[in-house]
């Protein structure tokens, strides 16, 4: 596979073809902020915190660097002032939902979120889908899948496989970036199927 | 009936099909869209067909149920050919009054004529009605003429010559290089230019290639697709085929919405009768060229309207949008080159190929070719589906064609472009509604959806509404869309209730631009666009909520009330009796006042007090006067 070089603020920056922005950075120790990104799964694109300025051919543009791939000649930036601004009020979004969930707090101190921007509605979940992509993709379980749409989205163990599968694997626990997955699926286990390991 | 394996037995089929019919028999052609279906237009039809047998005509006059013939307004709609008499508004017993005068004895029936609201003449045929007089409909003019569920009478209109010119004396380059010379702009929301997305699909190096129609129309208030779907399904499979045929594909979708069944039901069977025929399957009149296609029926979600989304649901799996940095014309539908165009592009591509791309262009402005269907609804006389060349001023559309406003109300704005468009105030009603120019103004052509709002609208609801209406829609996958909307209609709703902060629009300004710059897909870009035009037109009236409380369309309810003009109250009572709440207080010769604790603020005492009277008043961001003491409130008493 070819090398493709680009610059990433302002360093000459060298990446296989068919590589990421986000990959490529990494890959070059430029620290790009994400939340639904992991490198065992396939790119998302939900939480837009990776969200760079590209230049290409003159033309400037927004694009989420854990999806765009790298090409010859490509100029990325990645904190140019309405980047900042893009991140804060992301964060600021997040924080309504999990004010204090340790990840959010550091990125929230880096970008000067504030965290009481907007109305505190306790739903936890920021939906990075990160545990509902590791169960399908990696242990290809679908134990955790996404349910209803929009505003009323929310992430759902599904009883019958989350009884026979998660006792013994809760892999996903440690990806939850705001613990809001072992609520879930504690409040799933306690209303649907014992404990399996108390039994034994 | 027969497979046609060539031009000429194509040629020889129209031939037999005409001859089959006396151009001079009287047709009676009644609209049978979903709007006249829906105002009792199967009731009509059967009385045709009784009074038609009880008369002995049934044989010498034919009845054709057709597609929407865009005037919705004044459904059901009747048309007696060949003479071009329009009847409007009909219920089953007009009808024999109609047959025996108009068709027995060409006379018409005044009563039910078009009236024009300017010299009071009743106006006969549909050229001189103004709202189709103004019209230019090339593309939806066949939609009133023909019968959907007839290949013989699209044929008979000259129905897939275009596809067998293509076929038998064009090469697909050539089908390509003449939509590209068109420049043909896809009617269904961005305006990119068919051409190109085409070329993109034939030059990919994948030999396997898809064409979809994106008949997932969801704009509030806007049903053109739905309408030309139904009506003249085969025009859009005809346009289908031809595209199939440039990018070199081989299997297509009609990708249509569950709810409208009419739609699916006319596609599927236009489907079935071009295979029949040998216009669609294998070797297509014997040009070797094979092509097949399939209707999928969507669930009706407006996100699946968005090009990724509706590939991704076409792929069986949930509707949302994919972040994808490839187009969909190299990498669409099963990763493999995809040609989705919307319904009306589609219907555009057989009257291009059988005119050629210079007539087309002769059709609209310099940059935005042909025309354009707009679906006119909100506070207009005539509510309806108009086409008109692209380039026409708002203000034509509105006024000549839409009859203006009702009720002798001021117009305020016409958002065009749907929930992702904007709205344009009055002062910018002389814009030619192109492309560029609607987007140049801070709205978009989008699929056409154009709703007219008068002086009681109050602009800010409006965009809590389209707001509220995508955070409904939105699929949830991104966070700016998501979280992002749900915030926006927060702040909006605090807005129309009196409870603004000031920062209010800031949060709303951060909110459009995080939205717009790092949202998923198209709807979570194009978001923000009901509030930052309502914004960039009518900034006093957000400035009036937050800082005054007050409403000046006098239209959010928690901002208004009720009040009756003590020395203009007669005491006449048709307030209280009409009051639902129950909330007006008074008697004969007693001045009536309104409990403001009880009023729902309805709005019935201000529409039924008499005009000469005009007592009760609305008013908003201002206290309500303190009620009468009772010794005062006797009417004689003020002489």
């Amino acid at each position: 596979m070819s090398e493709v070089r680009l610059q990433i603020d302002g360093q000459e920056v060298a990446a296989p073809e068919g590589a990421t922005v986000l990959e490529a950075a990494q890959g070059a120790g430029i620290p790009i902020p994400t939340l639904c990104h992991h490198e065992k799964l396939e790119p998302f694109g939900s939480c837009r915190l990776c969200t760079v300025e590209v230049e290409r051919g003159g033309r400037k543009q927004h694009v989420v660097s854990c999806v765009y791939p790298v090409a010859e000649g490509l100029t990325v930036r990645t904190r140019t002032p309405e980047i900042e601004r893009i991140r804060r009020v992301i964060l600021e979004l997040y924080l309504a939902h999990a004010p204090e969930a340790p990840r959010l707090k550091a990125l929230a101190e880096e970008y000067g979120a504030d965290k009481d921007r907007f109305d505190k509605e306790s739903s936890f979940c920021i939906h990075c889908g990160l545990c509902v992509r590791y169960c399908a993709e990696v242990k290809k379980k679908h134990a955790v899948g996404f349910i209803n749409r929009g505003t009323k989205k929310e992430i759902a163990f599904v009883p019958d496989i989350a009884a026979r599968e998660c006792w013994k694997c809760k892999e996903c626990f440690p990806l939850c970036p705001t613990s809001w997955l072992q609520a879930a699926y504690v409040l799933v286990e306690g209303i649907l199927f014992p404990r399996e390991e108390q039994q034994a | 009936m027969e497979r046609l394996h060539s031009p000429a037995e194509l040629e020889a089929f129209r031939k037999a099909v005409l001859a089959d019919r006396a151009p001079d028999q009287p047709c009676i052609t009644l609209c049978a869209g979903s709007a006249c279906h829906a105002c009792g237009c199967n009731d009509v039809a059967e009385a045709v067909r009784v009074e038609l047998a009880k008369q002995g005509l049934a044989d010498r006059v034919h009845l054709r149920l057709t597609g929407c013939h865009g005037f919705c307004e004044r459904g059901p709609i009747l048309v007696i050919q060949p003479e071009s008499v329009c009847y409007f508004q009909l219920t089953a017993a007009d009808v024999p009054e109609i047959i025996e005068k108009t068709v027995k004895a060409g006379e018409r029936v005044e009563r039910l004529l078009y009236v024009d609201p300017d010299s009071g003449d009743p106006l006969a045929r549909e050229d001189e009605i103004p709202f189709y007089k103004h019209q230019q409909r090339i593309v939806f003019g066949s939609n009133g003429s023909i019968d959907p569920k007839s290949i013989e009478d699209y044929v008979a209109i000259g129905g897939y010559s275009a596809l067998a010119k293509a076929l038998s004396e064009m090469t697909p380059e050539q089908v390509l290089d003449e939509v590209k010379r068109a420049n043909l702009r896809g009617r269904g929301g961005g305006g990119f230019p068919a051409g190109i997305k085409w070329e993109g699909t034939r030059n990919a190096p994948d030999p396997v290639k898809y064409v979809v129609v994106n008949a997932d129309e969801g704009d509030p208030g806007a049903y053109m697709d739905r309408s030309l779907l139904e009506g003249n399904p085969h025009a859009v499979l005809e346009g289908l085929i031809l595209g199939a045929y440039a990018v070199g594909a081989h299997e297509g979708y009609v990708y249509v919405r569950q709810e409208y069944p009419l739609a699916v039901e006319n596609v599927t069977l236009a489907i079935q009768k071009a295979e029949e025929l040998g216009l669609l399957g294998d070797d297509i009149l014997g040009s070797g060229f094979s092509f097949r296609v399939k209707v999928h029926r969507g669930a009706g979600a407006f996100v699946c309207g968005e090009s990724t989304a509706l590939m991704t649901a076409l792929e069986g799996r949930v509707g949302e949008p994919r972040p994808k940095y490839i187009r969909s014309n190299v990498r669409g539908l099963w990763n493999r080159p995809t040609v989705l165009n919307n319904v009306e592009t589609w219907a555009n591509v057989p009257l291009i190929i059988q005119n050629g791309a210079d007539w087309f262009t002769r059709i609209g402005t310099e940059t935005s070719s042909g025309t354009k269907i707009f679906s006119i609804v909100g506070k207009i006389t005539n509510t309806g589906l108009v086409e008109v060349p692209m380039g026409m001023p708002l203000r034509d559309i509105v006024y000549k064609i839409g009859g203006g406003i009702p009720g002798g109300k001021r117009l305020k704005a016409v958002q065009t472009g749907g929930p992702s468009g904007g709205c344009l105030p009055e002062h910018m009603l002389d814009l030619p509604v192109g492309f560029d120019e609607l987007t140049q103004a801070g709205s978009m052509m989008g699929s056409g959806g154009m709703i007219v709002m008068d002086e009681d609208t109050c602009m800010v609801d409006v965009a809590r509404y389209f707001i509220e209406f995508l955070t409904d829609e939105s699929c949830g996958k991104c966070v700016p869309c998501r979280e992002g909307l749900r915030q926006m209609l927060a702040v909006l709703t605090r807005i129309c209730r009196g409870e603004g902060r000031d920062g209010d629009l800031e949060i709303l300004e951060d909110l459009s631009v995080v939205a717009k710059e790092a949202a998923l897909c198209g709807l979570g870009k194009s978001a923000p666009n009901p509030f930052l035009s309502t914004l960039r037109y009518f900034r006093d009236e957000y400035e009036a909520h937050i800082r005054e409380n007050r409403c000046p369309a006098l239209s959010c309810k928690d901002l208004i009330a009720f009040h009756i003009d003590p020395d203009r109250c007669r005491a006449c009572g048709r307030c209280r009796r009409k009051c639902p709440a129950e909330a007006i207080s008074g008697a004969k010769n007693v001045i009536h006042q309104i409990d403001q604790d009880l009023c729902t603020k309805c709005g019935t005492c201000l529409e039924v007090c008499p005009d000469r009277f005009g007592a009760v008043r609305k008013i908003s961001g201002e206290p309500v006067p303190p009620p009468l003491p009772e010794d005062q409130r006797t009417v004689r008493a003020r002489g």
